[in-house]
């Protein structure tokens, strides 16, 4: 807090100012990014009017990629080397991707361990690379419309991704080479379309039906707040499912009895598809299939669709009544429900949540747009285009971390539905003489034995002062960020002396390796790598001497002492001397890295000196923001 | 912020178990609003450093604070307790303990309105909890008698349980 940005209310940002942002739906079938032209917000259309990007990889022989619309109907013709639904794969591991079973055409490579790697006719890539290229291609359609590059962006996950998911998603905007301002919950995006967070008091209902997945979530809304109360669905519930329970009605009313052929299925739910989207504003349709001897001519009313997708549909009630039940609440407190993603175009769903939830669905923003929506609206806040917005989103872990313990048992230390950003410290002692080295295993999940959790990262401990068994005592923090992202540091506490955490993600990427493909994917030669991490050196140092400055005006005199300003104001003025001395505008010079690594010493050094003014400050705000009272009541200590 | 604060100091209150809950979440909300890293999303990394631990003790001060049992706890550690995993109970409340157990047991086995005993069993406890808070709020006062204090925190700890058992079992009958 302390180094507060300061705008005085009301003031209009100068339109030069005006920071690029944007919202991402990065969808398990479609992708979408909105933001902002002219004062209002949308999502971005290609170059055909389409909004909806095709969540589909493809990967050609010369090494380039193709994305959306073009790598989608290549899909039948080279499906090795087309990825779909990779969505389904971030943040898994090999064993998850048997499960999903022959869904999923590709040539996965035998000798991955941990996260699975696909052979495709360029090399081997990891969903996480092949998310990254889906990325680029929103963003390049976004830049192209506002003319400029992004300055930061908003991604939108489900809520009940874990950890690895989380940082699966993360690592591929970094490989993107875009500056994530937060990951968003997309039911949480979904309401802050609707503008539910001006005003509105209560519960919201977030019911998103799309073609393969059921989410319901629930969002207590408190003058501008939002908490996630409970989240629930079924994985393999959507939109195609509907498409099968007519493609086999069909096949009995054609009486049809052998195996349908691949392109007979293909043609059936093609055909099916048609048929229901005809059903969402027809009574009755005519449905002609001649799919080489599977024939069919006839009609299929609405009432008797309703009736086929009935279980469908009434297994989604049970699961919004599980997390109705799971938040604590009444049906009573619940005052909207939104509704997300295109199967809920189909009228009976409307309906049937209609008469659960005794309130008319919000439908008016696109159901496939609103979540790219939601997110361009918060990135647009985050950048620093509204300063005096009120909105804060809070968001809650979605599953318990735990830790192994003796026996295959799984200790939890941060629970389920705890509001994040969140710490825990756990104490741990050595059970050899001389131990330097300790192994902690991070799970995910609610279940007891390690084995029904997710396996997220083990964490080596090393560099413990050697004693005997049982005397060191090794304070490990584990902290949340607010996206959910976990990160764990541990000091010896008797002696005081920081370990060193080294981290074997599962199934994710480690940092040299995110930073390796982000090389690969922009085929930096080394003197742009270099400029950009002297551009980012800079941009950072400046932001602190901004800071420290804008804070030493605001409260300087008030909250501290003399010799304490003169140890900032020295600490700012050799950081800004060296950024004159390295303006970048000549590119790096023969030492660049040397060029770096003197901004990054002075920045941290600089950071440090100002840590306790910042403290103080925060904890001035703290006091000010609980009494209504201004910052100038409180003294220096 | 001052980590070494303790919950009641971050939120400006006197230590005690009775607490005005709508304040409570009005001012976590006020802090949050201060704090939250999402207000230093174009931040130097140092203020976001900064502002994801003030947020982290915000919460966990906050979390603490708002459930009953957690909060009671909580007051036995700023007196220098730690609650024990196995405490030696009166046998008197053992037995009421394992007569609720097997109350509940039986009505998972019985057939007809399971679900209406069920719920004048559930109401019981949340009688008996309420009493027992009732207590420690009598005892959490200066100068605190820490044994009958500790004794409270273990009764709503096991009743407690026994509520988790009786909508687990809701759930069930429910058909979740």
């Amino acid at each position: 807090m302390a180094l507060l940005q300061i705008t005085e209310p009301g003031q209009a940002i100068d339109p030069h100012l005006r920071k690029r942002a944007a919202g991402i739906d990065l969808g398990t079938t479609n992708s979408l990014i909105a933001t902002y032209r002219e004062g209002s917000v949308d999502t971005v259309a290609d170059a055909d009017g389409g909004h909806l990007l095709p969540s589909v990889v493809r990967y050609l022989a010369d090494n380039t990629t193709v994305v959306g619309k073009l790598a989608l109907a290549a899909a039948k013709q080279d499906p090795a080397n087309t990825l779909l639904s990779v969505k389904r794969l971030l943040g898994r591991g090999i064993e998850d991707v048997n499960k999903l079973g022959d869904q999923l055409p590709y040539h996965f490579n035998a000798q991955a361990t941990g996260m699975p790697l696909i052979d495709v006719v360029s090399g081997t890539v990891s969903p996480v690379e092949a998310s990254a290229e889906i990325l680029k291609t929103l963003v390049q359609r976004a830049e192209a419309t506002l003319a400029g590059s992004l300055d930061g962006v908003v991604i939108t996950v489900p809520a009940y991704f874990d950890e690895a998911q989380r940082q699966a998603t993360k690592d591929a905007a970094t490989i993107a080479n875009i500056n994530v301002l937060r990951l968003l919950s997309e039911p949480t995006a979904a309401a802050v379309a609707y503008g539910l967070d001006s005003g509105a008091e209560g519960v919201v209902a977030i019911y998103d039906l799309g073609g393969g997945t059921f989410d319901i979530s629930l969002l207590k809304l408190n003058k501008g707040v939002f908490e996630v109360l409970s989240t629930g669905g079924d994985s393999a519930l959507g939109g195609d499912d509907f498409d099968h329970c007519i493609a086999e009605w069909i096949i009995r009313q054609a009486e049809f009895k052998a195996q349908p052929s691949l392109s007979q299925s293909r043609g059936l739910m093609l055909a099916a598809r048609s048929i229901k989207e005809q059903l969402t504003t027809q009574q009755q349709v005519i449905v002609a299939v001649d799919l080489d001897g599977l024939n069919y001519t006839g009609e299929l009313s609405r009432d008797q669709f309703d009736e086929m997708i009935k279980p469908l549909v009434t297994g989604s009630i049970k699961a919004c009544r599980r997390a109705v039940r799971d938040a604590g609440v009444s049906l009573e407190d619940i005052h909207s429900v939104i509704m997300v993603g295109g199967s809920t175009r189909v009228p009976v769903v409307v309906s049937a949540v209609a008469d659960y939830f005794k309130a008319q669905p919000l439908t008016s923003i696109d159901p496939d747009r609103v979540v790219a929506i939601g997110a361009a609206i918060q990135a647009n806040i985050l950048v620093g285009n509204k300063p005096d917005d009120e909105m804060l989103l809070l968001d809650v872990l979605p599953l318990s971390l735990g830790l192994e313990t003796v026996g295959g048992l799984a200790e939890k230390i941060i629970h389920r539905n705890t509001t994040i950003p969140i710490a825990k410290a756990q104490e741990f002692t050595t059970y050899k003489d001389g131990q330097t080295a300790m192994l902690i295993h991070v799970l995910q999940g609610e279940r007891e034995l390690v084995t029904d959790c997710r396996s997220l990262a083990r964490f080596e401990l090393k560099g413990i002062p050697p004693m005997v068994a049982g005397a060191a005592k090794i304070g490990v923090l584990f902290q949340v960020d607010a996206d959910g992202l976990l990160t764990v540091s541990a000091t010896e506490l008797s002696q005081g002396i920081e370990a060193k955490v080294e981290v074997k993600p599962s199934y994710g990427l480690a940092d040299d390796e995110v930073a390796r493909m982000l090389k690969a994917s922009f085929e930096f030669a080394q003197e742009d790598v270099d400029n950009r991490t002297l551009m980012e050196a800079r941009v950072e140092a400046q932001s602190v001497v901004d800071a420290v400055q804008n804070a030493l005006t605001v409260d300087g005199e008030k909250l501290l002492s003399e010799a304490e300003i003169k140890t900032l104001e020295l600490a700012m003025h050799n950081l800004e001397q060296a950024l004159v001395q390295n303006d970048g505008q000549n590119g790096v010079q023969n030492d660049g890295q040397n060029d770096v690594r003197v901004l990054e010493d002075l920045t941290r050094a600089l950071a440090a000196a100002s840590d306790d003014f910042a403290s103080r400050r925060m904890d001035a705000s703290v006091r000010s923001a609980l009494s209504g009272h201004t910052i100038d009541e409180f003294e220096k200590d | 912020m001052d980590f070494k604060q303790n919950f009641f100091q971050i939120f400006q209150i006197q230590p005690g178990f009775n607490l005005d809950l709508t304040q409570l979440s009005s001012d976590y909300r006020a802090l949050q609003k201060n704090v939250h890293p999402d207000k230093f999303a174009a931040a130097s990394a140092q203020e976001k450093r900064l502002a994801v631990q003030w947020t982290a003790q915000i919460n966990e001060a906050y979390d603490t604070l708002k459930s009953p049992l957690l909060r009671a706890i909580y007051l036995l550690k700023l007196e220098g307790v730690e609650i024990q995993h196995n405490p030696a109970l009166e046998a008197a409340f053992l037995f009421q303990q394992i007569e609720l157990r097997e109350q509940l047991e039986a009505i998972e086995s019985s057939d007809e309105q399971a679900l209406e005993q069920l719920d004048q069993f559930s109401q019981q406890i949340k009688d008996l909890l309420a009493g027992y808070e009732h207590d420690f709020a009598l005892v959490a006062v200066a100068p605190m008698d820490i044994k009958v204090a500790e004794q409270i925190v273990y009764k709503i700890q096991f009743v407690s349980k026994l509520l988790v058992g009786a909508n687990q079992l809701e759930e069930k009958l429910l058909g979740y």
